[in-house]
């Protein structure tokens, strides 16, 4: 029971001459244990509709659902639990002076699980980081293994919904692999629900079942992955990101 | 410029090492690489760590001590980098080889106006005269596809998005006409289409002026689609080196390991093949880079 709604979402930051919409009339679907991809440019929006989903942006009008519940401004307790996000760069969603230890077990403890130290080592384990590494800092850790003590802190509260934002830009080609690999066997194993942004089509291609491409705060297209692995898509815009992430060619024209 | 000779080695390295002592021991960045230059796109890749920005620096004795760069030959046109003087080096840096870096926002000067920190190398190197020097700013701004070149030369670098202040770098490493242009990861912070354009700037340069270039990138697919040649980095020194449009022949276990792991559109695959390291990679001998 995770199936998100998005329904005409607008999201505008600043008033009057000042304001900016950042998101116009999204309107999709992500059915309850589906991996939805939104991909687009920086500024098209993308992050944003995350952000406006979890309450990191006050400022938006339309309709979004979790699991049938229509999200008013204060969000029940229970969202918090259901839905978790991790973030794009673990160099920087990671508080430097607290130990994984300390980022694990405060979240638990403000869930109010009891069994702390249990779920800490089953945790750990379950994004292939063993015990040894519960009591590093973030600097005694590379980038892919912060992205996997990220990925655990999302998953502390047991949520059904995960936002991933970019989960892997900031890492190495060989690191992604790992990490797009430990993401999908967890939504295998718990029937987790993704909303994925990313810039990099590939990813998304490889991560999701359908995809929503976005430009300037507007869904141009939406598409399921069979279409775009055909390289098949309607929308011009689509069509020109996709030709633009298959490489280099000198030959078109500028 | 001269008519280039296509087959001239602007750049000679023979066993270059960058090393920085550390509390165990010495930590060699980049360990006994060979390689030459001539007027070609040359890419070099590898993971975070595998010394491909230090290998960058060094050329540019952008090393700072304690760090130490060692080569038995570093010869920029036949001319001993190591032996020149800060003095003679300032004449190389920007005007002879110029190097883009990765991130617009700590390689320009924020409390200066875009404009005058491009007048300001181009006067330098050139001599030039204000008027003119303003001229060939412009002039360089709308080369790089820059909208309204005279607001930006009046903007301060917050002013601008990520992938203008990465142009506006370009167009200032670009306005001396060097003769090398170093590329680290010039084009990671920009979208897919800025990509393009910015990529299509330095193709034309290489192929109309006979620039040499570094193309310093994680990005496989790019590589082998823009370069003329790559040098696969690993642990500092050189593993493989092919032509680039045969990158995905490559033999390597450490370059088809990375190959492997990446996602690809129209190859649907359930899991992603995850790379195995190999101690003996780090342990054989760099590969030279020579043509």
């Amino acid at each position: 029971m995770s199936e998100l709604v998005f329904d005409h979402l607008n999201v505008w930051f600043g008033e009057g001459a000042d304001r900016v919409d950042a998101v116009k009339g999204a309107t999709f679907t992500v059915p309850s244990g589906a991996s939805f991809g939104l991909v687009g440019e920086s500024g098209s929006g993308k992050s944003t509709i995350l952000r406006a989903l979890v309450g990191l942006v006050p400022t938006w009008s339309g309709t979004m659902k979790v699991g049938g519940v229509a999200l008013g401004k204060k969000r029940p307790r229970s969202f918090f639990r259901d839905v978790q996000m991790v973030f794009q760069d673990p160099y920087a969603s990671l508080h430097p002076r607290h130990s994984v230890d300390a980022v694990l077990s405060e979240t638990l403890k403000l869930h109010g699980f009891r069994d702390i130290d249990k779920r800490i080592e089953k945790l750990l384990d379950d994004v292939g980081l063993g015990p040894a590494f519960r009591f590093r800092y973030p600097h005694q850790l590379s980038g892919g293994q912060r992205q996997r003590v990220a990925v655990a802190r999302a998953l502390a509260p047991e949520p059904s919904v995960l936002l991933l934002d970019e989960p892997t830009s900031a890492l190495d080609v060989s690191v992604q692999a790992e990490v797009l690999n430990l993401l999908s066997d967890l939504r295998e194993e718990r029937g987790l629900t993704y909303l994925m942004v990313s810039h990099n089509l590939a990813v998304v291609s490889h991560m999701c079942e359908e995809i929503a491409v976005m430009q300037n705060g507007e869904i141009v297209e939406v598409m399921g992955v069979d279409d775009m692995r055909a390289l098949s898509p309607a929308h011009p815009y689509t069509r020109h990101l996709l030709e633009a992430s298959m490489g280099y060619k000198s030959d078109e024209p500028a | 410029m001269s008519a280039p000779d296509q087959d001239e080695k602007l750049l000679d390295i023979e066993n270059l090492t960058v090393t920085f002592p550390t509390r165990s021991g010495d930590f060699q960045a980049v360990r006994g690489l060979s390689f030459s230059l001539g007027r070609e796109r040359l890419g070099i890749v590898g993971e975070s760590g595998s010394g491909k920005s230090m290998t960058g620096r060094a050329i540019l004795r952008l090393i700072r001590p304690p760090g130490r760069i060692t080569a038995d030959r570093l010869e920029y046109r036949g001319r001993d980098i190591l032996a020149m003087s800060e003095k003679e080096m300032r004449q190389i840096r920007g005007q002879k080889i110029s190097m883009v870096m990765q991130d617009p926002k700590f390689s320009l000067n924020p409390v200066m106006r875009i404009g005058d920190q491009i007048i300001e190398i181009y006067r330098y190197h050139t001599g030039a005269g204000k008027r003119a020097a303003r001229a060939k700013a412009i002039e360089m701004l709308e080369a790089v596809s820059i909208r309204d070149p005279e607001r930006v030369m009046r903007a301060y670098p917050h002013e601008m998005s990520g992938g203008m202040g990465q142009r506006i770098m370009i167009a200032m490493m670009l306005v001396t006409e060097p003769e090398i242009l170093i590329a680290d990861e010039p084009t990671s912070a920009l979208d897919v289409s800025v990509q393009t354009q910015v990529l299509r700037i330095i193709d034309k340069l290489v192929s109309e002026r006979g620039m040499g270039l570094i193309f310093i990138s994680h990005d496989l697919n790019l590589v082998a689609s823009f370069c003329d040649r790559v040098l696969i980095m690993y642990a500092g020194r050189i593993v493989e080196t092919c032509d680039a449009d045969k990158l995905h022949e490559a033999t390597h276990p450490y370059t088809r390991g990375l190959l492997g792991s990446l996602p690809q559109i129209d190859k649907p695959a359930r899991r992603l093949q995850a790379l195995v390291r190999d101690e003996a990679w780090a342990e054989t001998d760099s590969v030279s880079g020579h043509k």
